[in-house]
């Protein structure tokens, strides 16, 4: 479903410049500069601890960057004066182990943060949260505690959970890593449903064969930096990097 | 022998029940309050701040690595002497000193259970716009609480034993009316066992209340 997207046109959401970071010793990132476009759907490939979860989490400060500028909605939110919770709310995550809140029930999982941050009264919050709910379709499991719920259903409930703040971007830790094979189909196609509605998205991922199918954009990266980019078809049929033909040669 | 606990106990049966009562009352004011105490400092010590840590290390090193009874007698000289004002209660100075106690062995139990759970809880929080404080408030600490729910009631069971020590100021718990009856009627041995057994009674059943609950809360998860 790959459609050609002129990401060169769209306008950028997330631009990050010389973003570095270090633990200790370790260099994890080393200067990357890159830009995301409203409506783009990216993929971060690359070997493990090449940097991508940390690149990933960088982008909504999960992670401090050590060096280096995000800007997103036109303020640099690497700086450390900046309030990141209010840009938080505009960027919406999914992590590998879901991290669902297991104290409360399913709906209050995805109404709690639209609610106590004064984004939608609780009436309004409920009403989307079902529709939400009925979008990926677990509206029978509206008042049940998390732990009854499978892997896949507990990732499709975070994804609507990032999506009842209504973000403008949403980042995917490897939101597939951890789930039993038979259920990694029913999260990415939630996840294609994000991008097919215009949803800018950026995925850490290893599943090949979706980047390439959703992606307009794939980045390989490899020890700290982005080695190359480009559409999934050129990136996978004619990789042009040593690193990342050594890569896709290990794992397609 | 027999015969002397049935004659204690048709003579003196209130006091009984009014000793454990205060015994009782002493135990569920330290827990609760403690409790929020403990719940405040655990969060200081976790805290990125470093005096607050400090703070909190320094008090609940000192409640951990004192005797329980010198507590006890600090409190019940100094709360007078240092609020003549307030015309404190011999009582009141006690439950202080086992508020002071208990909230130093409660921020420890708060500081596992908090510690207990998972960091993807509070990154998800965060990632979603929660501030800190939101996020302990809405989502570490009820997880926090449950998990150390059963640890809580045997603090519980602990400081109701303890709160004997409070009878050196007789403040009318239970060990107190043992000293009272004791003095009344020169019987040391009887009372002693009245008490012993109401003491035995009291905690086995807690002890075993707090087992059902923890099995409870094991299944609901």
């Amino acid at each position: 479903m790959t459609e050609q997207f002129d990401y060169k046109s769209a306008p950028d959401l997330i631009r990050v410049e010389d973003l570095h970071k270090d633990f200790g010793p370790l260099k994890v990132l080393s200067g990357i500069t890159e830009t995301i476009h409203r409506g783009e759907v990216v993929s971060l490939i690359g070997p493990s601890g090449s940097g991508k979860s940390t690149f990933l989490r960088c982008l909504n400060r999960l992670e401090e960057p050590t060096s280096g500028h995000i800007w997103f909605d036109g303020v640099d939110i690497a700086d450390k004066s900046v309030n990141i919770d209010k840009h938080r709310q505009k960027m919406g995550m999914v992590f590998q182990h879901f991290n669902i809140f297991p104290h409360m029930s399913v709906i209050d999982n995805i109404t709690l943060a639209p609610v106590l941050l004064g984004k939608q009264t609780k009436d309004e919050a409920v009403a989307k949260a079902e529709a939400l709910l009925a979008r990926v379709g677990l509206s029978d499991k509206r008042d049940n505690k998390p732990s009854r719920l499978s892997g896949g259903q507990k990732q499709r409930l975070a994804i609507v959970r990032a999506l009842a703040m209504e973000p403008e971007v949403m980042l995917f830790d490897e939101p597939t890593s951890a789930l039993d094979p038979e259920m990694v189909g029913e999260v990415l196609e939630v996840i294609k449903g994000l991008a097919r509605n215009k949803m800018t998205c950026v995925i850490v991922t290893h599943e090949m064969g979706f980047a390439r199918e959703v992606c307009n954009r794939v980045l390989f990266m490899d020890g700290g930096v982005i080695c190359e980019q480009g559409a999934p078809s050129d990136l996978f049929d004619h990789p042009q990097n040593p690193r990342t033909q050594d890569f896709l040669s290990k794992v397609l | 022998m027999l015969a002397n606990i049935q004659k204690l106990l048709a003579k003196y049966g209130m006091n009984f029940v009014n000793g454990l009562g205060t015994t009782l009352t002493l135990a569920l004011i330290s827990v609760a309050i403690g409790c929020i105490i403990g719940a405040v400092v655990a969060i200081m010590r976790l805290s990125k701040s470093k005096l607050l840590g400090a703070v909190a290390t320094v008090y609940t090193e000192i409640v951990r690595d004192t005797p329980l009874l010198l507590q006890l007698y600090f409190f019940y000289f100094l709360l007078p002497d240092l609020l003549p004002a307030l015309k404190l209660s011999k009582f009141t100075c006690i439950a202080v000193a086992l508020i002071f106690n208990s909230g130093a062995y409660m921020s420890e139990v708060f500081r596992s259970g908090i510690q207990s759970i998972d960091r993807g809880q509070t990154e998800a929080a965060r990632s979603l716009g929660l501030s800190a404080s939101q996020t302990m408030i809405r989502i570490i600490l009820p997880q926090a609480f449950k998990n150390v729910l059963p640890a809580m009631c045997n603090e519980f069971v602990a400081i109701t034993k303890e709160t004997s020590l409070a009878s050196t100021f007789y403040v009318g718990d239970l060990m107190t009316q043992y000293q009272t009856i004791s003095g009344k009627t020169y019987m040391v041995i009887e009372p002693l066992i009245i008490i012993g057994v109401i003491y035995f009674v009291v905690t086995f059943t807690m002890s075993k209340l707090i087992a059902v609950l923890e099995r409870r809360l094991k299944t609901d998860d």
